[in-house]
């Protein structure tokens, strides 16, 4: 190998795609001109339950620009619909395994049962509500207490992924060693993504071959998903999305509508546009299941961790056994000799649950983390000499080694940024006016996802000294285009200007859909050997050409920087080299196979949080003061990007305590706050000022680059601090989320 | 929080009753004039968006709750997806795509891009029509003022502490 300089790795480089974001004319996938448009307007059904009896389309069908009213009797039937699997393993990725208007059945409110297609999008929301659509209701069961009798336990979630039951030692005896035991319920609202940008596709068809701009976290799971359930061959669906307004998880898995709006342009013979609605988006891209944990910790008196013991109860949906995996790290993070972690289930009236943002992370260590607050408050010892007294280098679950952690780094260096030493514990300890002072702490750590297929990149150099690196990916958020290009200039070695990274369309390399905190990891080990391939390529051409000043040089004695390739005194430059060869650019091939499973390591990222509340003694007001946290997530590719990444989790953890939560109306089966100004989520009033801090951990086992990835880990562990300081500023121990006003008084 | 906006239509001067099919309706676009054949009922925010291939001003909500849609008229911000865009007639309206001078990005574009002001971006000619307006209105005199007086502009990837960052940036300078 030859030598790499690194010198735009690191750098906290503005974003390359900066400028088209604040100045307009970034184009996300409903902003794509296309002559001849036409607007598709999804409508769900009224009710939870029962049976569509009959659509009454004459009068849609009757107004003016009105193209099409697709139903149950006119919709064409799916080719094949494919297994749920998380997108994350490179194949088709529905987010459930039903696809709607193929019978009558409704499973949920809000279930498609038509699709009103014109030439406006005015007319086609209004003709949609001219359909008189007739119904037989029978009850729904959507809720906890409705469905905690009808629970069952999974053998498996989280598609297949992920066993219903772990279990080490005995539990019980663990229990019967403790000198002391916490037990509580935790529950937990549903929650919704809401990314600014609604979901949303645009189709055209060109004879048989398909042309999709689809707003996804993955455009080959997009490709994949829809060339199984319309029996289109892959050669012929190009899927193109370089820009998403957010997703968060909702856009992981490939949801009805991108199909639904292939199958509405090919109806009409028009390109068709389909955006789901704010309301709809509650209902048609999954969510964040309502759940109740049950958690009991058993410990001896100098506070070591004897059993754990942590039960979830959930509703999934009638086709699924989804939950998001709670239950998981709380098995791997602390020493503890009996663990416990069983799901439950239960068959709700809701779409299949999904992805968002740490998803189970965020809710398992909610509950794990408040119940150790409680530990620690129970034993009078620090919260964090507590989590350090119960620290394990090994993954508890397996016994195998952390391939890197930095979590007591995480403690030291967040509690001295934050101020911990010399907390009194006492709750109610601390005054400013009218409000009471807490502070909380939490441990955070999110696992390296394992991925299952290669990922791959190409790179091209052109005679001028310019460089295009390219892969699928596109990007809703995280800056890929902005590190990548950084990865690809080191790899190459050539300064950031000169490397463009092209992305977000699949006719480039395959990159598997960037969720699980992988993107970074996965897509950087791409174009590192893209970007490293081409580069020795040109080496060898330039040390066995007669013609190069470098003829004859060992190539690992080569450094290039700046474009220039140089051994001991002799230099050429790859645009010397190409001129004079002829070649007006060159191309290589890159792909990243990823570790094996069975390899001997345990992979997870870690990171502390801290937070300080005050809590309006009287009305029962929590605002966060501060919140830091500190974070281990391996090489850091940008600081800039990755500290907002990871402040942006942290206040998604600040919605997630203080904020959030889906209602359900039992009776009927509906989601009672389906709207931004209902469902709560952070604005700027409520987001005080964040400091992160990065602790760099070299990690030669993840991926080449040892990038952990910083996606997730920001917003675990976060609503446990909140709520850990909600209870030391008042006293009062508050085991749900969100926690409102109406629980502090 | 949004300023009121200006009267858009004003009693005493309606014309003559047109709708409810397709009817001639001219803006003023970042000063330039535009002609469209459109229904009563169509939005500012879809007159731009779907008619006029200005899709800087972002659809997040149509409801009123989110921001994304923010624009001026005669100068105030607005909620485009709120406002009929055959209301708009005699005014002008000033979107994201008009903030740049003779090519070059306004101060807050420039101020959103070093502080890391957005990471999808979706919000964020949203939150750039606010936060110059803001600056204009003056509620921009401490970070309180501007938490406030920005929170009608939601960014669901949280980037608020970096667009009060960049809002303070350009108070300072100006
Ligand atoms: S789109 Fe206008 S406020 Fe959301
Ligand atoms: S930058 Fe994504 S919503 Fe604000």
């Amino acid at each position: 190998m030859t030598a790499t300089i690194p010198s735009a790795i690191g750098q906290p480089l503005d974003r390359v795609d900066g400028p088209a974001k604040v100045s307009g004319s970034a184009r996300y996938s409903a902003e794509i001109p296309l002559p001849a448009m036409a607007y598709a307007y999804v409508v769900g059904s009224r009710i939870a339950a029962g049976r569509v009896t009959g659509i009454d389309t004459s009068a849609a069908l009757a107004e003016e620009g009105v193209l099409a009213v697709l139903t149950q009797q006119t919709l064409p039937k799916i080719a094949e619909q494919p297994p749920l699997v998380p997108s994350l393993a490179g194949t088709a990725a529905p987010g459930q395994t039903f696809f709607p208007m193929q019978d009558d059945t409704v499973h949920y409110a809000g279930q498609p049962i038509a699709l009103v297609v014109a030439d406006t999008w005015e007319r086609a929301q209004y003709a949609a509500r001219l359909l008189r659509v007739s119904y037989a209701e029978t009850p729904p069961v959507t809720t906890l207490d409705q469905g905690r009798d009808l629970s069952y336990e999974p053998e498996r979630i989280f598609g297949g992924w992920i066993p219903g039951r772990i279990e080490r030692g005995n539990v019980e005896a663990g229990l019967r060693e403790a000198d002391v035991r916490v037990e509580g319920t935790y529950t937990y609202a549903a929650n919704n993504h809401n990314p600014i940008e609604p979901s949303c596709t645009t189709a055209q068809w060109d004879g048989d071959n398909l042309l999709l701009y689809d707003a996804t976290q993955g455009v080959n799971a997009t490709q994949m998903t829809v060339s199984r359930l319309l029996g289109v061959p892959m050669s012929k669906i190009r899927v193109i999305g370089h820009y998403a307004g957010g997703s968060f998880g909702c856009k992981a898995m490939i949801h009805a509508h991108p199909t639904l709006a292939a199958m509405a342009a090919r109806a009409v013979g028009r390109p068709v546009k389909l955006v789901l609605t704010r309301e709809q988006m509650f209902t048609s891209v999954g969510h964040r299941e309502e759940q109740e944990q049950h958690l009991t910790l058993g410990a001896t008196r100098d506070g070591r961790l004897t059993a754990i013991r942590h039960h979830k109860l959930s509703p999934t949906s009638h086709f699924d056994d989804w939950a998001e995996p709670s239950v998981g790290v709380s098995s791997q993070i602390y020493a503890c000799p009996h663990y416990e972690g069983v799901y439950r289930l239960f068959r709700a009236n809701t779409m299949t649950p999904t992805f968002m943002r740490a998803p189970g992370e965020a809710s398992g260590m909610y509950a794990l983390e408040c119940a150790l607050d409680e530990l620690a408050h129970e034993l009078g010892i620090d919260p964090i000499e507590l989590r350090l007294r119960n620290h394990t280098d090994v993954d508890a679950m397996t016994g195998l080694p952390w391939s890197s952690s930095g979590l007591k780094e995480c403690y030291e260096r967040g509690a001295q940024r934050f101020g911990w030493a010399g907390r009194d514990p006492r709750p109610g300890s601390r005054r400013d006016g009218n409000w009471l002072i807490g502070t909380g702490m939490a441990t955070a750590c999110y696992p390296v996802a394992p991925l299952a297929n290669p990922q791959r990149a190409r790179a091209r150099l052109y005679a001028d000294g310019t460089a295009v690196v390219q892969a699928a990916t596109p990007d809703f958020g995280t800056g890929v285009a902005t590190v990548m290009t950084q990865v690809a200039a080191d790899g190459l070695g050539l300064s950031v200007d000169r490397c463009r990274f092209e992305n977000g369309d699949t006719d480039l390399p395959n990159i598997a859909a960037a969720v699980g905190s992988a993107g970074a990891g996965m897509i950087s080990a791409a174009v590192h050997s893209a970007a490293t391939a081409l580069r020795s390529q040109l080496i060898r051409s330039a040390v066995g050409d007669p013609g190069s000043p470098l003829h004859g040089a060992d190539p690992v004695d080569v450094v290039v920087r700046d474009g220039v390739m140089t051994a001991g005194t002799a230099s050429e430059s790859y645009s010397d080299l190409l001129r004079r060869t002829f070649q007006p650019d060159v191309e290589a091939a890159g792909q990243w196979n990823p570790p094996a499973h069975d390899i001997p390591y345990a992979t997870m990222t870690f990171g502390a949080q801290f937070a300080e509340v005050a809590v309006d003694a009287e009305l029962g007001l929590v605002r966060v003061r501060r919140m830091t946290g500190a974070f281990a997530p391996g090489r850091v590719l940008n600081p800039k990007t990755a500290r907002s990444q990871l402040m942006g989790g942290m206040l998604w953890g600040l919605g997630q305590a203080l904020l959030e939560a889906n209602h359900m109306q039992p009776d009927t089966g509906r989601w009672v706050n389906a709207s931004l100004g209902e469902y709560l989520v952070p604005v700027n009033a409520d987001a005080p000022d964040v400091d992160v801090e990065l602790i760099e951990v070299e990690d030669d086992i993840v991926n080449p680059l040892g990038v952990k990835g910083v996606g997730e880990i920001g917003q675990v562990g976060a609503a446990a601090a909140i709520a850990n300081a909600v209870h030391h500023a008042t006293g009062r121990r508050v085991r749900k989320l969100p926690i409102m006003i109406e629980d502090l008084l | 929080m949004s300023t009121p906006g200006p009267a858009l239509t004003q009693p005493g001067t309606a014309r003559a009753e047109r709708g409810p099919g397709p009817v001639r309706v001219r803006l003023s676009v970042n000063g330039t004039e535009h002609t469209l054949d459109i229904e009563p009922r169509v939005s500012l925010l879809d007159a731009l968006r779907e008619r006029l291939d200005l899709t800087g001003a972002k659809r997040g909500c149509d409801q009123g709750t989110c921001g994304a849609c923010t624009v001026w008229v005669d100068g105030r911000r607005v909620l485009a997806c709120l406002t009929l865009a055959m209301s708009c007639e005699g005014h002008e309206i000033t979107t994201v795509e008009g903030l740049s001078q003779d090519g070059e990005p306004h101060p807050m574009q420039q101020a959103f891009v070093e502080q890391d002001a957005f990471q999808c971006g979706y919000c964020t000619p949203g939150q750039i029509m606010s936060a110059v307006a803001l600056i204009a209105e003056g509620h921009a005199g401490d970070d309180a003022e501007i938490k406030e007086w920005m929170s009608g502009n939601i960014c669901r990837c949280a980037a608020y502490p970096h667009i009060r960052a960049a809002i303070r940036a350009v108070r300072d300078q100006t």
